[in-house]
Parts: structure tokens; sequence; C-alpha cells
């Protein structure tokens, strides 16, 4: 009986795409998982609508407003919603400008930086607003699994997914389970 | 502020007066602050300086209590109690009105420093409220006249001797009777009795009347004295835990008002049976008022020979009483916190055991029991402990008094025997229209009409007497609302799941409150509740989470109206977290807004 | 010679000695329970709660409940790990805990312990407290923003170094660790990195200045072996892993 491939979906939001690169760390173990899963919109396919999925993965913590559409569509989408890494966890290292007002960060990256040119808060609308403060996946939308690292390990990473997708219950070894 | 010399001549006398004891740090920054209207660092530093303390241990104090100000206050300090039942009678009208008409905002002190306006826990005069403070000094009764008068004396700067005496007017509102507020009491009666037969004899009757702690707890009050006499130690305490901090009850306020004498017996009388030669009362700041009052009954007393040196002529009866103040900290209403606080300290519940009866006040064995108890245990030591064992239930002997308050015809005090059925007291006070009751306070049980067959005894609901009526026209979650707020103000911070734990139980209940929450928050609420009951250190955690778990249990539709049909919202407005981005970028485009029509907002597959 | 008094721990059987806790007693017999404020050199203190454990059904801190023979003490429970795990995940959202930009992680009590529970997010909804970072000190920095509130280098302060450098100031959700100067700053004080309370910290908060990032990731303390087998970092010796300067 041919299993009809499961459809994955990923992306970054306010991370750094290492959670991405850790993905692809996978090395020659992508090929055995390209035989079962088959990628739906992720910045590895550039793939741009996302469709219906079974698997959303997402890294990066939700920092301005684009990326709270693009995670409302995930949970709209994807059957399943895995958080990967400190940001989409925590907020990770994006969310300590939480200790500052927005306007202290905004005024000091184009209004006082060094060396500035026609200084100016960038205002153009293709360009997402930026929230108060960044914050981790679930307080936006509900999460299924979380999966931490800084990032989580390319081993990490292939047992989450083999547990999750051959049913089985998630138990990490311990040295797959860490913060940074 | 005060001139350096001025200010250091001023916390000198004041540590003087208390003879320079560290365990009166307290009652010393109180008196400071009463003189110069705050704590200034320079105000801290002279008082460790005098009192030979670490500076941080007289900053950690005045950073405890809330009634301590260790930033500039107005001249007037208003505090208005910000009790559910307090809001029931429009004290937020009055709030925003007073602060309107005086041009400051709540929490804030005037520009001209002349006054400052907030709010405060449960003042205990839920029978008489709206209620507040001013400098300390309870104000019953608001009402917008009275409110117009404030705003002119205010304005006038006219010193608090001066304004009309029946704003600070009290009543007692004794509403039922019975062996206790009832019965005549000869003073001298239980200290005669004790002379006369024996502190053996007495315990007995103590032990066979079956009283238990009125505070709440219930803990059998004559296993706790033999307990402290029994314990090794030359020198022991006796302590009124007088720090009715539980909102919605006022009992020992009308005890302290009115049958003080019979209080101070009882304690007298714990003195000679355990053997202690000291009696604190430890009276919570809001009830500051009575203070010179009972200073007054006991200095009667010493006179009268009934308290102090060679009490009714026996030289070996020797007994006083120190009254202490509180400072605005509810969590001083548990017996070990309360004992810390009067060791001058901040108010953190100790590690028990052990207990005070072996370890309490300068770790020696103290007894701490509730000012009702005091009271009752003097009747008992003349009438008899089967006079009193007559009355009540099986577990449950002799009466109770209760603090009615909320919707109610007649609200104040009723006695009444252990066992009444909660309808019977509805019916009593003229609740026609009782939705659910709030027993024994925020940290007590929420019931709904189902159970007003129930009873109030420890074998069902065991109560310290707050009684708060609500009826068919409250929204249940109002009152669950303020009471979540009321512990994150009064948690004391030390434990993990009471000081974080609050303040996420308060921001869930306020998500649903205010029509953002679905039913995995009311899932979270639970599981959160869950936690702190069994994790806290003292009760004040452990029973953070009642009134959340009961309203679950008793009212799930008032949570559930407030709903979303949806499976998950945020935990924070979208599209209020772009406003500061929309102003510093002046952007007004669609792609400025979250708007929640035009979001998957709680969408799942 | 009179028996040896014992309890049972998950089945096991502990004994003990007149006037020892639960959690010294377990220590004693090799046995871990997670713990954060409680540290064996000083009395114990029972405010993180991490060491619940049920006595006789009734929840504990295992730090300041006394042993007694024949209790019945449970502690690898599915019931009280959720809890241990609760209280983690509440001082996580508590603070601002950024592991991947803190110098003491893979050697850090409190991430060890929330591994330990299998603390895998932080589950509650983020305070993002707004805490200074005190680096007026030569040798050592405070980051207020991972202090937990263990008071430990308070009690090391106080009790073992004489020297009274911190307290924790106000009440509930605003209680806070200061410094005990006016300027409120470190570089104000005696201390030094070679006191007790430059060493007994069990997160990042109070670290050492000009090492950092020295052990590869991977080879770290709690890398490779939970925090039951490796020990507290704070009563290790630097040969093992700790950061010990005496």
């Amino acid at each position: 009986m041919i299993e009809s491939k499961l459809k994955i979906a990923t992306c970054s939001l306010a991370g750094c795409f290492g959670c991405h690169m850790s993905l692809l760390d996978l090395d020659e173990r992508l090929f055995e998982l390209a035989e079962r899963v088959e990628l739906d919109r992720s910045p590895l396919t550039d793939i741009k609508e996302l469709g219906e999925c079974d698997l959303g993965l997402i890294e990066g913590g939700v920092c301005n407003a684009e990326n709270v559409h693009v995670l409302m569509e995930f949970r709209a989408r994807c059957k399943i919603l895995v958080a990967i890494g400190a940001c989409a966890l925590n907020g990770g290292v994006p969310a300590m400008r939480n200790q500052y007002d927005l306007k202290d960060c905004l005024e000091e990256s184009y209004l006082r930086g060094i060396g500035l040119v026609n200084p100016q808060i960038p205002n153009d609308p293709e360009i997402p607003l930026l929230l108060n403060q960044v914050h981790p996946l679930h307080e936006v939308v509900k999460i299924d699994y979380f999966l931490p690292g800084c990032p989580p390990s390319a081993d990490a990473i292939w047992t989450f997914v083999n547990q999750l997708l051959s049913g089985q219950p998630l138990a990490l070894p311990y040295t797959q389970i860490h913060y940074d | 502020m005060a001139e350096p010399d001025a200010l250091i001549q001023t916390v000198h006398d004041i540590v003087q007066r208390h003879g320079g004891m560290p365990t009166r740090l307290l009652q010393i920054l109180r008196e400071a602050q009463d003189s110069l209207t705050w704590l200034s660092p320079e105000t801290l530093d002279a008082v460790a300086g005098k009192l030979g303390v670490s500076p941080d241990k007289v900053r950690s104090v005045a950073e405890f209590y809330s009634f301590l100000y260790t930033a500039p206050r107005g001249s007037y300090d208003i505090l208005f109690s910000d009790n559910i039942t307090d809001r029931m009678l429009g004290n937020r009208e009055l709030l925003h009105a007073l602060c309107d008409r005086l041009g400051v905002g709540i929490g804030e002190t005037r520009a001209d420093g002349v006054v400052t306006v907030g709010t405060t826990s449960c003042t205990g005069m839920c029978d008489q409220g709206p209620a507040a403070l001013v400098n300390g000094y309870a104000l019953t009764r608001l009402d917008p006249p009275r409110l117009d008068r404030i705003v002119e004396l205010v304005n006038g700067q006219i010193p608090l001797t001066q304004w009309p005496r029946e704003f600070f007017e009290v009543v007692s509102n004794i509403r039922r009777a019975d062996i206790l507020l009832g019965r005549h009491f000869a003073d001298g009666a239980a200290l005669r009795a004790v002379l006369k037969r024996g502190p053996e004899a007495i315990l007995e009757e103590l032990v066979k009347s079956g009283l238990r702690g009125q505070g709440g707890a219930g803990f059998r009050s004559g296993a706790k004295w033999v307990s402290c006499r029994n314990a090794p130690g030359e020198v022991k305490y006796v302590v009124c835990n007088a720090d009715e901090g539980e909102p919605g009850t006022f009992k020992d306020r009308v005890l302290m008002q009115d049958f003080a004498d019979l209080v101070f017996e009882g304690m007298t009388l714990c003195g000679r049976v355990i053997g202690a030669r000291q009696g604190f009362v430890y009276l919570r700041g809001e009830y500051r008022y009575l203070l010179d009052a009972l200073k007054a009954t006991l200095q009667r007393r010493r006179e009268a020979g009934l308290l102090g040196a060679a009490i009714l002529g026996d030289p070996t009866f020797n007994f006083d009483i120190d009254i202490h103040l509180g400072a605005g900290a509810y969590v001083c209403g548990e017996e070990s916190a309360l004992i810390e606080s009067l060791e001058g300290k901040h108010g953190v519940p100790r590690i028990r055991p052990p207990f005070p009866t072996t370890h309490g006040y300068l770790n020696q064995p103290t007894v701490v029991n509730n000012v009702e108890t005091f009271a009752t245990a003097a009747k008992i030591a003349v009438e008899g402990g089967a006079w009193f064992a007559n009355r009540g239930t099986a577990e449950s002997k002799g009466t109770k008094l209760l603090s009615l308050s909320g919707d109610c015809k007649r609200p104040g005090i009723y006695e009444y025997p252990f066992g009444v059925t909660v309808r019977r007291v509805l019916d009593d006070c003229g609740a026609r229209d009782a939705q659910g009751i709030q027993m024994a306070g925020p940290a007590g049980h929420m019931i709904s009409a189902k159970q007003f067959d129930r009873r109030i005894c420890f074998e069902d609901l065991a109560t310290g007497g707050s009684f708060m009526v609500f009826d068919q026209s409250r929204d249940i979650l109002d009152g669950i609302r303020n009471f979540t707020h009321f512990f994150v103000h009064e948690s004391c911070g030390f434990c993990t799941p009471c000081r974080v734990g609050t303040s996420l139980m308060r921001d869930l209940v306020t998500k649903v409150h205010t029509g953002h929450g679905t039913r995995y928050d009311l899932e979270e609420m639970r599981k959160l509740g869950r936690i702190m009951r069994v994790a806290c250190h003292c009760g004040l955690g452990q029973t953070a989470p009642n009134p959340v778990l009961d309203s679950l249990d008793q009212f799930p539709e008032s949570w559930e109206r407030r709903l979303r049909s949806t499976a998950f919202e945020p935990a924070f407005d979208l599209d209020a977290a772009l406003e500061q981005a929309r102003q510093l970028t002046g952007r007004s485009d669609p792609g400025a807004y979250l708007r929640e029509e035009e979001l998957m907002l709680g969408t799942m597959p | 010679m009179s028996e040896e008094q014992s309890f049972t721990l998950d089945g096991r059987r502990v004994p003990f000695q007149a006037g020892q806790t639960i959690m010294a007693a377990a220590l004693a017999a090799g046995v871990y329970i997670p713990h954060l404020c409680f540290n064996r050199e000083f009395a114990p203190h029972g405010s993180c709660r991490v060491c619940l454990v049920g006595v006789n059904g009734r929840m504990q801190a295992a730090c300041t409940t006394p042993a007694a023979a024949g209790q019945t003490v449970e502690s690898e429970t599915g019931e009280i790990r959720e809890i241990r795990r609760g209280i983690l995940q509440m001082l996580f959202v508590e603070g601002n805990h950024v592991c991947p930009a803190c110098e003491k992680s893979g050697a850090c009590q409190l991430q060890a312990v929330a591994y330990y529970v299998g603390m895998l997010a932080p589950h509650y909804t983020h305070f993002y407290p707004r805490r200074p970072v005190d680096a007026s000190h030569p040798e050592a920095v405070i980051d207020f923003n991972r202090c937990i509130l263990c008071e430990l280098c308070v009690r090391a302060s106080r009790d073992v170094d004489g020297k009274n450098v911190f307290a924790v100031q106000g009440r509930g959700i605003e209680a806070h660790l200061v410094v005990n100067t006016p300027s409120g700053k470190l570089g104000a004080t005696d201390f030094s990195i070679h006191d007790k309370a430059a060493q007994v910290c069990p997160t990042g908060a109070i670290l050492t200045k000009h090492r950092g990032y020295e052990i590869p990731i991977g080879q770290r303390l709690y890398d490779r072996k939970p925090i039951s087998v490796v020990g507290d970092v704070a009563t290790l010796s630097e040969s093992k892993g700790g950061r010990r300067h005496d």
C-alpha cells in the first residue's frame, strides 16, 4: 500500500533561520524524510501560498503585524503546529528588545544612530509594523508541540519528526533537550 | 521636608519612646511617617542608626507594608476601600468623581503635594460602605454630598481634627446576639474564676467546651493552650490576632469597639493559664481609629486591678497587654507572619513546624488566638464548658459571629449557634434574591443557591465570619476578578506559585471577564489553581484560587456566557500592540491594523 | 542500640537521623529531589517550592519537612512532575531567561532542573519585566533579569561572608533583589568573587566577569548528564565543572 505523503510547511518569523539551518543539517537523512513528506510553503521551496498541511514547523517569535498574519494562517491550515527553537518558545534574543519602549528602539536605530543620513523612522506601508513587544507563538495561537533549542540540533529535529510521523509518544533523549 | 536636624530629632524621640527596641520597628516607622508624611531614605537611615539595625532591614520593612510610603505622599492620603462590597455600593463612581474634583489621578499625588487618592484592600466597613481611609482613619458611608465636603476640606487644608465627626462614625450594627454578645459580663469575672479554681480547672472547661479557633482555621483552643502551657520555656506570650484582613469580615472590629474588656479579659486569662506575663494585640492598621480608646481601656483595667502587676491583688498574677498596629498586609493574618510582624520584620510566614505554641514570638511559646476566641474563652471561664458546648453541632460547639454584607437589607453582625443554615441567615438579613454567597471571604468558598441548605460549621462550611451576598442582578465574575486583584496585591512574594500564580490567575480571569477568553483559558485556570492549592508556602496562596475554582463549579454559566466560540484567543490585544508603531510612523494604511475581522483569529483545522 | 529510623521515598527505604529533613535524608541516601533555593550548606528556605513531595498524601516542601518514621513520601509521580514543571514555568515567565544569550547556560541549575522535570517550553504568558543589569563591579556582573528570588546570595553574604551585600525588598510580584548600598550598585560594596555569595546563584544572575563561554557546547556541566547525576553547580569544585574560587 502506498501511503500518501504527509504535507509539511515551515517558516521563520522573528528568528534567524538558524532552526532551518539545523533542519538542513539532517544531511542525508533529508532524503529519507523526502520519502515520507512533501514540503509545502517553506523557505526551502519558495512556495508562497500555504496549502492544507498536516504539520507546520515555525521558527521565530512574533514581532510584527506580518508575523501575526502568517502565524494565524499556519494555524488555520496546519493540523499540527509546532513551535521550534528558543525564539518561538519565549521570544528569544529578539525579545530582548522588550526591555525598552518601541519608541526608544526605533529612535536609537533610525534617528540617533551613528552615520545616519536623512534620519527618519521608516513608514513605508510595505514594511510590517512592529508590535510593542516580541511574543512567543503560544501567546498568539494554540501550539501543539514545542521543540526547544537555539537551534534544536538536527538529531533533536530528527527524533521529534520521526516520533511524530510514526505516532509514537514524544520523548527526546536528555542530550537532545536544551534551551540554547 | 523636615530639616536634617529636625528629622534626626523626630526619629530620635520616636525611637526613645519605644525603648530603642528593634521589635518596635514597624511601630516606629508608622509614627515616623505620621510625623513626616513619608519615609525618606534619610528617615530610614536615621531609624536604622538609632535602632542599631542594618539599613536594608529597615528598608525591607518599609517596602513591605502598603501603608508605609517610601515616596512622598499628599498631606491628605485618601484610600478607597476596594472590596467587592464597596464596589456594589458604588465606590468606583465616587472614586472617579473625587479624583476629578480634586484634579488628581488614581494612585497619584497632586502636584501641590496636598492630596493623594488611591485604593486599598477591604477596610472592614462593608456594612457601612462605601468606605475609605484618610491618613489612616476610617471614613464610612461615603456619598456625593460627603464627597463634596471632603473636596472643600482638602482644598481648604482643614486639619482632620476639624472634619465633621459623623464622617468618621463607625456603627456596630449588631443584628442578632446570642451567648457571646447577648449576655452581660462582669469585668474581672473570668480572672476571679481562674484565681479561685486554678488554671487546670479552667483549661478543663475550655477543652470540654470544644471551642475552636474563631478566625476560621478551627484549631481546638483548649489543645493549643495546653500545648503552650506544657511547652518548655520561662517566657511565654499571648497574642490576639486582630488583623482582620479577610475581605467582608468586620466582627473583630465590633468586638474591639464594643467588647474590648471581654477580649482583654480572655487574653489575661490565657496569660494566667499558660504562664505568660506579656500579651500583644495585633490590630490591623485599618482599625487605627480604635487605638486611643483601646489604650484607655487597658489603662482603666490596670487601675481596676485587672491588668498589670498583682492582678486582683494576687502578687503572682502579672500580665500586661501592648497594642501593635499593622500597616496594610493581609498576609499578617497568618499567625507566623503576624509574629514576624510583631517582631518588627516584614510579614513573611514562617516554615511550620515548629508552631507558635512552642516557637512563637521571639521563639518563645506563644498562643495566637483570634479576637472572638479570646472573648469566648473569657465567657467559658465563667459559665463553664458545658454551657458553651450546649449549643452548636457535634464538631462545632457554641456560636459564631458572622459579618453580613453585600445585597441584603440589614448588613451587620449576626451571632448564631454553629449549624445554622445559609438560608436562615439570608432570611434574617433580608437577602431576598441571592444568587450566591462568598463565604469566609475570597479565601473561602463561593456557593450558589443550590447549596443554601448547607450549614455553617466546621463539618460543612467553615468560616471566619465573612458572608458576602450577591443578588441576581450581580455579575459573579465582577467579584471573582476583584478577588484575584486582591490576592495579587496581598501575596507576600516569598514563594513562587503564589508570587507568580496570583498574577497569572488575575490575567486569565481578566481575559475571560473582558470577553477575550475561550474554554482553553478556563482549563488553564483550573490547572493553575490546582498547582497553587497544593504548592504554596502558606494558606494565602493555597486559598487564593478558591473563588475561581469554586465559581467554575458553581457558576459555570457566568463564565460560559463570556466565552468566545473560537478554540483559542491571543493573550494580548493584537491591534493595540501596534498602536505605538502607528503613532511613531504616522501610518493609517490597512496594513497598520490587525483588525479582528481580517484575521484568521482562532481558526484551526 | 535502637533500630535505625526510616521512611519510604517512591517505595525505597530511606534512613534518617533525628532532626533531618526529607531532603537531607534523601540526599544522604543518594536520592535526588529537584530543588533551587535549597543548598545543603544553608538553613532551608522553602520558597521556590520545586522540591514538593507528597508526604502521606499531602504536598510538602522536602527541604523544610522533618523526616518521620514510617512516612510515605512520593516524589517522581506524574502529578508531582507536572506541578514542579508548572513552578519552573512560572519562574521562566516571571523573569527574562534568554538561555542562548547567557554565559551560565549549560551549567545553570535553573535550566538543569527544568530539563529534569521535562519542561519543553515556558507555557504561561511572559511578564517581560524590565530589570537592570549592574556591571559596576570590577569582578562580577549582576543581571537582575535572571534572579529567581531564592535568596541564596542574601543568605551567603549575610551568614557566611558577613557582608550583608544583598536583600530582597518589595512585596508580592514586586519583590526584587537589591544591593545594599545607597546607589544600589554592586561596585560600591566590598563584594568579591571569592565570596560565598558569588558562588551560590542557581542561575546566571551573578556572574564572574572576564570569563565566559569557556567550555564548548556539548561538554558543559549539564550537557550530557542530568543534574540528578551531576549534582548542583554551586556545590561542585571547579575541576568538576563548578565555578568556585576558593
